[in-house]
C-alpha cells in the first residue's frame, strides 16, 4: 500500500528533485522508515542522534499535524497524503 | 569557492527595513527565486513564544504560504532571512541546530535599531557548521563594519 508524500522544498535534492514520491506503511513512522530507507539522504535532516523526529520537522496527515493525532502511531492508508512540513526557527544565543 | 547569493534590486533594502521595523524584536521572511538569485524578500510573521529579542519562528502554516507564494512568482523558496538585534550577523548555535539544508540563511545585524552587516551561509550536509557564502547586491553594505566570525 503506497502513500503519497509531499516533500519540502530543502529536502527534495534527496529525492530526486521529486515534489511527491511514494512510500509504505501502516503508519506515519513505517511509512517515514521506508522513506528514509529509499531516500537515505533525508535521515540525517528529519530525525536527531536520538532517533526523534527532529522539533522543527512538522508532519502532517492530510491537513493535521500527527503531534495531535496518534503521533508515528497514526494510521495511514493510501488515499491519505502525508506531507514533511517545516518550522523554520533561529535567533542569537544558544 | 563561497557560494553566491544575488539579491536583486531592493530586496536587501526591504530585508534591513523589516529588521529596523521590528527591532528590539528579530524580524524574519522567506528568499524567493531561482538558481540563487534572490526576487523577493517575503516577510512573515515571527511567532515564537521563546522571546522575540533573540528568537524566530515561522510556522508551519506559514512555510506553507511562503511555498505557495514562490510559485505565483515563478520561483522557488531559496531560504529565509532573519535579524540580529544588537548581535553579530552570524549563526548561532540555536541557529544551526534549527537549519535546513539547501537553503540560503541570510542575517542582517540590527544595531541600536540601524541596519549593519548582512550574510549569507549555508548548512554543511553533515550538520555540523555553517559555510559563510557571497552576498551580492547589497546597495546598502555596511563596509565599515568588522567581518563577522564563523560560527
Amino acid at each position: 500500500m503506497a502513500t503519497k508524500i509531499l516533500i519540502p522544498t530543502p529536502l527534495r535534492p534527496y529525492t530526486d528533485k521529486q515534489e511527491a514520491v511514494e512510500a509504505t506503511g501502516a503508519t506515519v513512522g513505517e511509512l517515514l522508515a521506508d522513506l528514509t530507507t529509499k531516500y537515505a539522504g533525508l535521515k540525517a535532516h528529519l530525525y536527531n542522534e536520538q532517533g526523534k523526529l527532529r522539533s522543527f520537522v512538522n508532519i502532517y496527515l492530510n491537513d493535521e499535524d500527527i503531534r495531535y493525532m496518534q503521533k508515528d502511531q497514526t494510521p495511514v492508508t493510501a488515499n491519505d497524503t502525508v506531507s514533511i512540513i517545516p518550522s523554520v526557527a533561529g535567533g542569537w544565543g544558544i | 569557492m563561497p557560494r553566491v547569493c544575488a539579491l536583486d534590486v531592493g530586496v536587501a533594502t526591504a530585508i534591513r527595513r523589516h529588521g529596523e521595523e521590528t527591532f528590539p524584536h528579530e524580524c524574519c521572511g522567506a528568499l524567493i527565486g531561482r538558481d540563487d538569485r534572490v526576487i523577493a524578500a517575503v516577510g512573515l510573521p515571527n511567532t515564537t513564544e521563546e522571546g522575540p529579542r533573540r528568537r524566530f519562528l515561522v510556522r508551519p502554516l506559514d512555510y506553507r504560504m511562503a511555498e505557495q507564494k514562490a510559485s505565483e512568482l515563478g520561483g522557488e523558496l531559496l531560504g529565509f532571512y532573519h535579524s540580529h538585534p544588537d548581535h553579530p550577523a552570524r549563526p548561532s548555535q540555536f541557529d544551526l541546530d534549527h537549519a535546513w539544508p539547501n537553503f540560503a540563511y541570510v542575517i542582517v545585524s540590527v544595531m541600536a535599531g540601524v541596519s549593519k552587516v548582512m550574510t549569507v551561509w549555508y548548512l554543511k550536509e553533515d550538520r555540523s557548521s555553517f559555510d559563510e557564502g557571497t552576498l551580492n547586491g547589497d546597495e546598502n553594505s555596511d563596509s565599515d563594519s568588522p567581518s563577522p566570525v564563523h560560527g
